[in-house]
């Protein structure tokens, strides 16, 4: 193990790319993935990785690239944020249903518009449905082990799926915190050697990208449908591994202060820091509650959350993104699959921090508040409403 | 030409095809409604219908043009129209 | 390797048939010339069109090379990805012997390089990645059923510029491709049609063979496009170059010069032959032929006859 050093989110998702030393990076600039790119674009020009550096003219050849890249048989990654992520969305279902391995580190800012530059997670939430892994993280230590093990997840064979690693804008990318990395030989260890070939590494020439109509496109669909549902099995067996190698032990859906409460509120990324500060001081209070941090978003942990949430009366979903004229994402999709269980617990949703509007303890003292009122009295039980908001 | 469609448990993933050039399992010829027939007695070996069929349907034998691949060939008749020497005529393709 | 037809048959082709092009389409010659010219190992990217959609329909592919397409404008970029890739690999001694030498070529209709795909290109020349991009110029949106693009020349009957009571086709000239590309100052860059197949194949295996990006524009007559029979591409390419409706263009080394017909007309050593010539064939212009449009027909004249100028000019003529 190495010693900590200070990173800010956005570093410490270069840093893991860096002691990865993929073949291939093309990334192109935005606020506020920059210093992603920048921080590598350094790496490259210090002889640190081996890395080709495709310096490209927009996110949506950076996708392209990294697909070529990654057709071709290399390690290929990008970064990107907001209306880049936007600006690739072509591509980025182009890659997952190639399935090629792709790693990108999206740190979430709200779409345009009009133009914002800071974050919420309607640009990831946008590409739910676009075959790619998700996975969500709310420090920067977080971030770099998430990195780490996503390229396990990713490569395994029975996977073969693209992963986007996402942090919150300026929140996690442009904060310092101490993140205590691996070492280079460690990394390198447990990414192992690349499993799969491409355009260049094949022994015999193959197509790739084929016009597929009626008579297979059905068939392939449901092989990226498989390969989605295998997904989970490999996220246990890599995080056991990685818990066991360097003491860091990860789950699917990280669980605080759980074992005793009735009621517990669920977000995704850094605002579940806040969260944590608000649980601990309601626990002194003697207010049973705590908290749920789902760490994927897709695939979406239904089974895990079937089993998880009916230990609880009462639970509050925060969504960082809005579904107009629909229920906001992870409330609705949790609602779905607590569909039909009994014991389901009584649910409310929140929609938070649009834009990159603070969620402060205030605001979610507000929610511990309404979520004991909706343990007590089922008032607000299937709703949601915006928290924060001026009228 | 009838092929047994794989199911998803037996196709290869990311809609990759593996054997390359296998168009040639799939025939053209079908489509034609005009037929190149080649006269080898007056074809002088030039090859330019070789270097100007679309669909690789030229038959080369013993480095000589020997007349048409018929599984492939559309009947389009640029060999014919290209032909220094008229060695080949497009005949009505009967069904 | 001397490009002769002799050796040319022996060696393996690059497109099999049983692929689904229109009967007579002269595209899969120019994929046949452009891949034939070097013995190299080549993995091509493949744009959204015609000539990507009907090879690969699954399980079927005529391709005998590594190829892909990713989508409509962006093959420059896969192409660029792909290239980097093969310098990162060959770094740590991951490229198959049989790839070592590979050459990475990509090939777009007009649709996906004058329009949608321009920026891509525009990207990877700046880049400079060792790359040859084809550009099949069939002058139109022909895949999805033949709408006017950037490329279509004044006077084109298309399903976006239909003719009439108020419309003769197009009002607008070609945007000129060749010099947007040269402008990038690549070290090689040409235009050539597939009936002058020595000319073809020789800027094909010059600008393979030339380190760094390099571009060529192929005049590619399109059947449907153009409502022309199935069998007169090759005499049809030849009257665009004697009219000088595409002239036979090369830029090396920042230096412009003329080739094939096109040079021998410059010289005076082959009449310039009036554009009605190559618009009277095509059902695409047959609308100009009446009373109401023939001063179309002069606008197109001035048209070629600017162009052929501009180019003559930057050849020394």
């Amino acid at each position: 193990m190495g010693k900590y050093i200070a990173l800010t989110g956005a570093e410490s998702a270069a840093f893991a790319m860096k002691q990865i030393n993929p073949d291939v990076v093309a990334a192109y600039p935005i606020t506020p993935q920059t210093p992603v790119a920048m921080k590598f674009s350094e790496y490259v020009a210090n002889g640190e990785v081996n890395t080709e550096y495709v310096t490209v003219e927009s996110e949506h050849s950076a996708m392209s690239a990294t697909v070529g890249a990654a057709a071709a048989g290399a390690r290929a990654m990008t970064a990107t944020a907001s209306n880049g992520l936007a600006l690739m969305w072509e591509i980025v279902y182009i890659a997952s249903s190639m399935r090629l391995p792709i790693l990108m580190a999206v740190v979430n800012r709200a779409l345009s518009g009009p133009i914002n530059i800071h974050g919420d997670h309607s640009d990831a939430m946008g590409a739910r449905d676009s075959g790619w892994i998700q996975i969500f993280n709310e420090n920067n230590q977080e971030v770099y082990d998430s990195f780490i093990m996503a390229l396990r997840i990713a490569e395994h064979p029975d996977v073969l799926t693209p992963a986007m690693v996402c942090q919150d804008g300026f929140i996690t990318s442009h904060s310092v915190e101490n993140v205590m990395p691996l070492t280079n030989e460690q990394v390198q260890k447990f990414i192992g050697k690349k499993k799969f070939k491409g355009l260049i590494t094949a022994d015999k020439p193959f197509t790739m990208g084929p016009l597929d109509l009626q008579d297979y496109y059905f068939e392939h669909k449901k092989q990226q449908h498989e390969a989605m549902k295998k997904v989970f099995a490999v996220v246990e067996e890599v995080q056991n591994e990685y818990a066991k190698e360097f003491g860091r032990k990860y789950s699917v859906i990280e669980e605080y202060r759980t074992e005793d409460a009735d009621t517990i509120i669920m977000g995704l990324n850094s605002v579940m820091g806040n969260v944590k500060t608000v649980v601990d001081s309601a626990r002194e209070k003697g207010i049973k509650i705590g908290a749920v941090k789902p760490r994927f978003f897709r695939p979406f942990p239904v089974d895990y959350l079937r089993d998880l949430l009916p230990k609880f009366k009462a639970v509050v979903v925060l969504d960082r993104s809005d579904s107009f004229g629909a229920m906001p994402p992870l409330y609705s999709e949790t609602l779905a699959a607590l569909y039909g269980i009994e014991n389901a617990p009584m649910i409310k949703g929140y929609i938070h921090g649009l834009g990159g509007r603070d969620t402060n303890l205030a605001m979610i003292e507000t929610v511990v508040d309404n979520l004991q009122k909706l343990k007590d009295t089922g008032e607000g039980n299937l709703t949601f409403e915006y928290l924060g908001v001026r009228e | 030409m009838t092929e047994t469609k794989k199911g998803w448990k037996d196709l290869p993933i990311g809609g990759n095809i593996l054997e390359a050039g296998n168009s040639q399992h799939y025939f053209t010829g079908t489509w034609r409604t005009y037929k190149p027939i080649t006269d080898l007695d007056k074809c002088i070996n030039c090859l330019q219908c070789w270097m100007f069929c679309p669909d690789n349907s030229i038959v080369i034998k013993d480095g000589k043009m020997d007349g048409q691949d018929y599984d492939h060939c559309k009947g389009c008749g640029v060999c014919a129209a290209i032909c220094p020497v008229k060695a080949i005529d497009m005949i009505k393709e009967e069904k | 390797m001397a490009l002769t037809l002799k050796d040319l048959i022996n060696k393996q082709i690059p497109l099999n048939g049983g692929h689904r092009m229109c009967g007579g389409c002269p595209v899969p010659v120019i994929v046949k010339q452009v891949l034939m010219s070097t013995d190299h190992p080549k993995i091509i990217g493949n744009a959204t069109g015609c000539l990507e959609v009907a090879t690969t329909i699954y399980p079927y592919t005529a391709w005998n090379h590594p190829w892909i397409h990713n989508a409509f404008e962006n093959v420059a970029a896969t192409v660029s990805g792909i290239e980097a890739a093969h310098n990162a690999l060959s770094r740590i001694g991951e490229v198959p012997e049989h790839n070592k030498d590979a050459k990475f070529i990509a090939f777009a209709g007009d649709g996906g390089t004058y329009d949608i795909g321009l920026q891509s290109l525009s990207g990877a020349l700046e880049r400079g990645h060792n790359m040859l991009y084809v550009c099949y110029d069939n002058e139109g949106y022909m895949n999805t059923g033949i709408q006017r693009s950037s490329a279509t020349p004044i006077g084109a009957n298309t399903t976006t510029t239909p003719i009439g009571s108020e419309s003769y086709g197009k009002t607008q000239s070609r945007k000129d491709l060749l010099s947007i590309v040269a402008a990038h100052h690549i070290p090689y860059a040409a235009s050539t049609s597939p009936h002058n197949w020595m000319d073809a194949m020789k800027k094909s295996k010059k600008a393979i063979e030339t380190q760094g990006p390099t571009f060529l524009l192929y005049f590619a007559p399109c059947i449907p496009g153009w409502k022309i029979p199935s069998d007169v591409w090759k005499k049809l390419s030849e009257t665009a170059v004697k009219t000088c409706f595409w002239p036979l263009i090369e830029f090396e080394d920042g230096k412009w010069s003329l080739t094939g017909e096109s040079k021998l007309i410059a010289e005076g050593k082959m009449p310039k032959i009036p554009v009605e010539e190559f618009l009277k064939s095509q059902g695409r212009f047959k609308h100009l032929f009446t009373d109401k449009n023939k001063h179309v027909i002069e606008i197109i004249q001035k048209d070629v006859d600017k162009s052929w100028n501009y180019y003559k000019g930057l050849a020394g003529y």
